[in-house]
């Protein structure tokens, strides 16, 4: 039985990259999930997502999402956020110009000895900052790209990693412009 | 004025005023009792009394496709609210602007599993444009505003106002209509000029032009079928036209092809497939339209128009994509072919219509006469010819084979005249549409064409036609059957008929009488003409029951799966081979 798209080719079968998506929001109850339920109605994918007021006095919040799929399918995630009603403006960072991406992580690595000193070497390398110690533990802050975070996650693995907390990737485009719809 | 202190549910109803509604369509039940005791207190706003909400939602489909107008529900919370989803639904996927306004358990029960408590702004939330909470009566009058504004701006569509008892009972001031700005909502209305000279460009080189038009014309209005006519007549080009967008050219026209798509003509699908340039206006390239994507139309260059970004590029990449709405750019269009003296090449668009001809000449909609039993194509040709010198007749449908018969024989000449679910396909919307239409336009000729199936599934709405002395004609076309189910499955199941079969059914005449209204019934194709004259010229409700061959199949037909290029026809059916493995996985 055919699993493709009803319809002939199945649209996905071309190209898939990965783009960061800026989208500015009116903070009101249940605008979160009218952009998760798009996602989710329509099929879309969602790597990750970060939500937090950024405007407080014009109550505007800013959405950074981080979704996957074909050219066609990219520009149609963008057109369905655009004609949501409280969204104010919509910003495919990843075409739009550079951008700088950061993500951050805690990260708990439990162990006592060599392997204790060898993840305080480590996060030394990595620029991740001890917040809290005991003597068998630590929680390491990091900031950085999603792949310096990957790198670093791996690597505390053998040490002890015990549980892990990342915030998702936020993102903002370099160079002296603000996002639109900001005034 | 604006400092007298009102209730919640005085400033709903002052807001409707303002708006300008007309009439409301709904049921009362405890959470919006305190709007009912301002709307018993008034004389400007109508209320009609459904007796199902989902009627009320169709009829105030019907009401705002048939006016142009913004539709308005009322409805109770909890059951009230989920009974009107469908209708929710169906306006949204055909873009219908409507208010639906649902009473909601007090502010501090919510969340509490209240007695008919639903989350309704959850359940609504894909299936409305937008939808609101209003949680203090400070923000009641501004919500209310921007509901009919958000509905009727851009690409239309249902809005849901969620009104907690509280809110309803709590004083505030009102705040009349204003024309600011909205701060985050704002389609584009006029198209980019480029684009549109861009358009022009092609289209005047074209050798094999085809323009296939959608209800995003009717929504833009009355002006927007106009120019539409013009332009069309300008150029010279075939115009075909989507089941939505029926009555944006005048059917009977010669330059019209018929409707396209699943079950359109041939002469306009076979145009559509060979076309070397596509002017898609205000239509979205539906999968019903569409058929095989990778085989639609394979080589043309394509021009869309839509007011909906969205449309753009979602399932047929287009070429010149022209945002705006349809008027507005179809304005710019006539004006930029003007000036721009744009010759088209007439002894290729000359030899273009010499093909269509011969596609027309195939006469795909004829059908095998039958002197014994009433073919379901002579009731729908009959009632054109006997009501089409009348100046105002609106048809609606149910969904399934009478639908798409309807379409296919019935020829419209003006907007707004046809209403029909499409998008959703909502068996059940004709009859509840119907009384809609007929309360906007109250001495028109307003005919519900109906399956036997489909009319039962919203046919306590007779009591409401009844109730108002609505002269709402009901014709059923019997074939005791729900004939696009079975016709499927003829064509796709090997016959196995599956619960298609409709049994059970009602005396139809006796139905129609008990509700106080007239029945009639027709079963030999001599009796037609009778019959139906007698319905259209009675000044009342009636069901006429049309008794149809049961296993008549609606054609032609572009198979599931299958290209515009490889329709089938009535005549030469191989039920066994119709559609092969591919296409019966598809809907």
């Amino acid at each position: 039985m055919a699993t493709t798209s009803i319809y002939g080719e199945n649209p996905l079968s071309e190209d898939v990259h990965t783009h960061t998506i800026s989208v500015l929001v009116d903070n009101e109850p249940g605008v979160l999930a009218r952009v998760i339920g798009l996602f989710s109605g329509r099929g879309y994918n969602i790597e990750s997502l970060t939500v937090a007021e950024t405007r407080h006095r014009q109550g505007l919040s800013r959405i950074t999402i981080v979704t996957s799929g074909t050219a066609m399918i990219i520009e149609q995630i963008k057109a369905q956020l655009g004609r949501l009603v409280p969204i104010h403006s919509v910003s495919d960072l990843t075409i739009e110009g550079p951008c700088v991406e950061r993500e951050l992580a805690l990260v708990k690595v439990d162990g006592v000895g060599d392997k204790r000193v060898e993840a305080l070497r480590i996060a030394d390398i990595f620029r991740a900052r001890p917040v809290d110690a005991t003597t068998e533990s630590f929680v390491f802050e990091i900031v950085g790209d999603t792949e310096k975070l990957d790198a670093f996650v791996e690597l505390m693995k053998p040490l002890g990693l015990v549980d892990l907390s990342r915030t998702g990737v936020v993102a903002i485009a370099r160079g002296p412009e603000g996002m639109s719809g900001q005034d | 004025m604006a400092n007298v202190e009102m209730t919640g549910s005085e400033i709903v109803i002052k807001a409707l005023q303002d708006q300008g509604v007309e009439v409301v369509f709904g049921y009362p039940g405890g959470a919006v009792l305190p709007i009912y005791d301002e709307i018993f207190k008034q004389n400007k706003l109508r209320h009609v009394l459904v007796r199902q909400e989902g009627g009320a939602v169709h009829a105030a489909e019907g009401y705002a496709r048939s006016t142009g107008k913004v539709g308005c529900v009322l409805v109770t919370s909890g059951p009230g609210a989920t009974n009107a989803v469908t209708g929710l639904l169906d306006a949204m996927l055909d873009s219908v602007p409507l208010v639906c306004l649902c009473g909601q358990v007090p502010t501090h029960l919510i969340g509490n599993d209240a007695f008919q408590e639903a989350d309704t702004t959850g359940i609504t939330r894909p299936c409305t444009k937008h939808n609101y909470l209003v949680k203090s009566v400070e923000d009641l009058p501004r919500i209310m505003h921007e509901a009919f504004y958000v509905a009727s701006a851009g690409r239309p569509g249902p809005v849901v106002i969620d009104l907690p008892k509280d809110v309803l009972m709590d004083l505030g001031k009102y705040m009349p209509p204003t024309k600011v700005k909205h701060k985050s909502y704002n389609p584009t209305i006029k198209g980019d000029t480029a684009a549109i000279k861009e358009a022009v460009a092609l289209m005047a080189k074209a050798k094999k032009p085809i323009i296939y038009a959608g209800g995003g014309v009717v929504n833009s209005g009355s002006g927007a079928s106009q120019l539409l006519k013009q332009f069309t007549q300008l150029t010279g080009f075939p115009i075909t036209l989507t089941l939505m967008g029926l009555g944006a050219y005048p059917g009977s026209d010669k330059q019209f092809l018929g409707m396209l798509g699943m079950h359109g003509t041939y002469e306009a699908n076979m145009a559509m497939h060979d076309c070397d340039v596509m002017v898609c206006i205000g239509a979205r390239f539906d999968d019903r339209i569409t058929g095989r994507l990778d085989a639609f139309s394979p080589n043309s260059k394509k021009i869309h128009i839509d007011i909906d970004p969205s449309s753009i590029n979602k399932s047929v990449a287009v070429d010149i994509p022209i945002i705006g709405d349809v008027a507005h750019v179809m304005e710019d269009m006539i004006k930029i072919w003007r000036t721009s003296q744009s010759k088209i090449n007439q002894k290729a668009l000359k030899s273009w219509w010499k093909q269509i001809e011969d596609w027309r000449a195939k006469d795909c909609l004829a059908y095998l006469k039958d002197d014994k039993i009433i073919k379901p194509q002579l009731v729908i040709q009959r009632l054109y010819e006997l009501t089409k010198d009348r100046k105002d007749v609106f048809i609606t449908t149910e969904v399934g084979q009478h639908q798409m018969w309807a379409a296919q024989h019935f020829k419209f000449e003006k907007p707004k005249h046809w209403m029909t679910s499409g998008g959703l396909g909502t068996m059940g919307y004709g009859l509840p549409a119907a009384l809609g239409v007929q309360m906007a336009h109250p001495d028109a000729l307003v005919i519900d064409i109906a399956g036997e199936a489909s009319i039962l599934m919203n046919i306590q709405e007779m009591a409401t036609i009844s109730q108002y002395k609505l002269p709402v004609k009901v014709l059923i076309l019997n074939n005791q059957y729900m004939g696009m189910v079975r016709q499927w499955q003829e064509l796709l199941h090997g016959s196995r008929y599956s619960e298609s079969y409709m049994e059970a059914l009602p005396d139809f005449v006796k139905l129609a009488e008990s509700f106080g209204g007239v029945g009639l019934r027709a079963t030999k194709p001599e009796e037609l003409d009778d019959v139906l004259m007698q319905m259209i010229e009675t000044d009342n409700s009636v069901i006429c029951e049309v008794a149809v061959a049961p296993e008549e199949n609606c054609f032609p037909m572009i198979p599931s799966g299958a290209a515009h290029n490889e329709m089938i026809f009535g005549a030469e059916v191989d039920t066994e081979n119709a559609i092969g493995e591919d296409g019966m996985v598809l809907v």
